[in-house]
């Protein structure tokens, strides 16, 4: 038994000069490319857990092609075009933001990070007029006048209102985790030499920016 | 070690204690306590399951009502469904064996996310707690049987909400762990650990964590989809406003069918263990073994449509989803061989993990091939929605995956808790779990060619007899797992100690000591040969251990 751990524990007490390296378990964690592995990994789920929803749309959409051109043009072009420049503009902001702590230019990033947190909520509060809206026109779930159209365009809003409704979610859950990437910034917790929290929420922000992209097209503009 | 500070790092993990009393458990970011968390949550939840399942079985003693009525029993199989496959089969071998021994087997101190593997559990946890408070709460026990199918999901009164986003949250866990276990095998592999001396476990465990991370999150957003139809009637899954039910099951069983590749190939994984150790000889085909898990993984996603013969869908798609299935068989077919061929004149020594092994090739052989029956258009059409599915399904689920976690459990006890059991009990259990799991699920197998269909709460009476011996059969399969059960309960109390390497195992797990030290390796092993090189140890004891 003697040899066999021996040969494959081969460097056992023998150097105690390493001692340092092998107590800083931390650093582990500090493993900025596994963050980042992590990081695209759990972007993979977001992109599949948006990817059954498109596919529920393709379906219907090719089912009630009509219904959905009719229910379609009644969504408000003038504001889905604004939140769209606002959020690839919001993207900048956020890229700017990792260019500059890389550059050490602590200041720029935390502008930059803030006007991206404040993109995201201008995103937010022209959803809730374009929601709020429909609502009032009786274009609400569940209410009595959507009911009464016909099945495409009750799935068309369902489909809408689910979708652009988790990428709101997305939308809040990003801005709550770029303020906590201020408070970190501001604590000098992530610097020009530790910056993969700000990198890995640059990406999830990224990503909540590409699928509103694809949601874009797909509600406003295909008629 | 002359340094005291440095001794006390590496005492073993069950000793060291950051906090007190039950927080030492529960905000630990250990990933063998982790594993440990894992084993008693999922041994409850399995009992319950359990429980469920007796009292079935008991109502179907006699025609008409037994013991419960009908509305009781659909709850009752909608439960046993829900614990058994949500809470124990899928996170089972990766959640308990994989946390423990997958970081151990790579040559690393952790998991790449400690703290997100601690919440994984959580999550768990959290998920278990909302399916059993609905039970609870007005409107009843949700009765949709666990695959949830629309329309009668979003029409019925009891309570659906709250398992589904139960079953939504513990997704979440899984996605998590599958995560945390890419990053790991990617990330922490020691210095010379290269892909192909990896143990086979470790590349089982891989594949399953990547179908967990591509397949779960497409079950989550269908779940929620059926929460919001039943929240807001949106359409989407509602025939009577345009929707489309053939589409939830499309997209849920894109998810469950991989899902049932996430219990099964970890099962596998451990079989690939336990094989050569108590052969005491490398094993057969590692590379084929290893690919056939990503195969397993990759064929295993284009079958899903098998579940829905009888749905309607068009001719071609059932052909091209029925040949696909036949492809799937193939690398399942593989590993049986290549198990059989390690054992082929190695020097056997019959312990109760490897004999908990043959219980599972023979059991997941006959599970196997009438999968093919049930995969074949011709015959499926017959036996669908019989007892044939629910015999087929328990042959493969429970004589595959739980059979070998059991197996799991006996072969690596001794190095998670330092302690032995009793041989002779843990063999003895064994005859009661086959001989009662024979006659529980193979009566099924008849009762379902004669038309018996499943999920119903009577019978005609022709069918009784075959009922009955089903039922006994259940009483001796519980007998035999409550004497193994008992039979490791007592051992991890009164077990004598164990020693490092008590089966003459090679790889890095049984070269530290058991139960392992907090950070498993006083320093990072360099490896610098394949996992099951059985040499050294068979000339060091004659090849005898």
């Amino acid at each position: 038994m003697e040899d066999i751990n021996s040969t494959v524990i081969s460097s056992t007490q023998t150097d105690t000069k390493s001692e340092p390296h092998h107590l800083s378990i931390p650093h582990q964690h500090k493993d900025a490319i596994g963050a980042k592995i992590g990081m695209w990994l759990f972007l993979f789920t977001e992109l599949l857990l948006f990817g059954g929803l498109f596919l529920l749309y393709m379906a219907y959409r090719l089912q009630y092609s009509k219904d959905f051109v009719i229910a379609a043009s009644e969504l408000n072009l003038f504001l889905g075009t604004i939140n769209t420049i606002i959020l690839l503009t919001s993207s900048l902001t956020m890229a700017l933001s990792i260019a500059a702590i890389q550059r050490e230019k602590k200041k720029l990033s935390i502008f930059s990070l803030l006007s991206t947190i404040g993109f995201a909520l201008t995103f937010l509060v022209i959803k809730y007029f374009e929601w709020s809206a429909k609502f009032q026109h009786g274009i609400a779930p569940k209410s009595p006048e959507l009911l009464s159209k016909p099945n495409g365009e009750i799935i068309f809003y369902g489909m809408y209102y689910s979708m652009t409704g988790l990428h709101a979610l997305h939308v809040i859950i990003g801005a709550i985790v770029l303020s906590f990437m201020f408070v970190f910034l501001v604590r000098n917790k992530i610097s020009s030499k530790d910056y993969i929290k700000l990198e890995n929420s640059g990406l999830y922000w990224h990503l909540v920016d590409l699928i509103w992209i694809f949601l874009f097209p797909l509600f406003y503009l295909l008629h | 070690m002359a340094n005291g500070v440095i001794a006390a790092k590496f005492e073993n993990y069950l000793e060291y204690k950051k906090h007190k009393g039950i927080f030492a458990w529960i905000l630990s970011t250990d990933h063998k306590r982790i594993g440990l968390l894992y084993l008693v949550s999922m041994v409850v939840f399995f009992w319950v399951g359990v429980t469920l399942g007796f009292l079935m079985k008991i109502e179907m003693l006699t025609p008409g009502k037994t013991i419960v009525d009908a509305q009781t029993y659909n709850s009752f199989f909608t439960l046993h469904g829900i614990i058994m496959i949500f809470l124990f089969i899928i996170p089972g071998i990766p959640a308990v064996f994989g946390n423990f021994f997958l970081p151990i087997q790579i040559g690393a101190r952790d998991v790449a996310f400690p703290r997100l593997n601690l919440l994984s559990w959580y999550l768990y946890v959290i998920g278990g707690l909302f399916a059993i408070i609905s039970l609870f709460l007005q409107g009843g026990p949700i009765d949709v049987g666990w695959t949830f199918y629309v329309p009668y999901s979003i029409r019925t009164t009891t309570n659906v909400i709250l398992p589904l986003f139960g079953a939504f949250i513990l997704g979440f866990s899984s996605i998590l762990t599958g995560l945390n276990f890419i990053t790991t095998v990617h990330r922490l592999r020691a210095p010379g650990m290269t892909f192909f001396r990896m143990p086979l476990f470790v590349w089982a465990l891989y594949a399953t964590a990547w179908i967990q991370v591509v397949a779960t999150p497409v079950v989550g957003i269908t779940i929620v989809m059926v929460i919001v139809e039943r929240a807001f009637q949106i359409g989407i899954f509602d025939p009577a406003i345009g929707g489309d039910p053939l589409l939830f099951q499309h997209l849920f069983w894109i998810y469950s069918h991989p899902a049932v590749y996430i219990m099964i190939l970890p099962a596998m994984g451990v079989v690939s263990e336990i094989i050569p150790t108590f052969a005491r000889r490398t094993i057969f085909g590692y590379k084929v073994i290893a690919f056939s898990s990503l195969a397993i993984a990759l064929i295993g996603y284009f079958v899903w449509a098998h579940h829905m013969f009888s749905s309607g869908m068009s001719n071609t798609s059932r052909a091209v989803f029925s040949l696909l299935t036949f492809l799937v068989a193939v690398p399942s077919g593989v590993k049986v061989f290549n198990w059989v061929a390690t054992l082929y004149k190695g020097s056997i020594d019959l312990r109760a993990p490897l004999i908990y092994v043959m219980m599972f090739i023979f059991l997941f052989s006959i599970g196997g091939l009438t999968g093919l029956v049930l995969g074949s258009l011709s015959t499926d059409v017959h036996v669908t929605d019989t007892y044939f599915v629910v015999a087929h399904f328990h042959y493969v689920m429970f004589g595959g995956a739980a059979i070998i976690l059991f197996a799991a459990l006996h072969y690596w006890f001794p190095k998670m808790f330092g302690k032995m059991y009793n041989e002779k009990i843990a063999i003895w259990a064994t005859p009661f779990i086959f001989i009662g799991f024979n006659m529980l699920y193979f009566t099924m197998f008849i009762l379902g060619y004669k038309g018996m269909p499943r999920r119903y709460w009577s019978y005609l009476p022709e069918y009784q007899t075959l009922h009955i011996v089903s039922t006994v059969g259940s009483w001796i399969l519980i007998l035999g797992l409550a004497i193994m059960f008992g039979n490791l309960i007592y051992a991890l109390f009164k077990g004598k100690p164990a020693d490092s390497n008590p089966w003459g195992g090679v790889t890095l797990e049984w070269q530290i000591p058991s139960p392992p030290p907090v950070e498993n390796f006083d320093e990072i092993p360099v490896v610098n040969h394949g996992p099951y090189d059985f040499t050294k140890i068979n000339e060091s004891t004659n090849g005898r251990y």
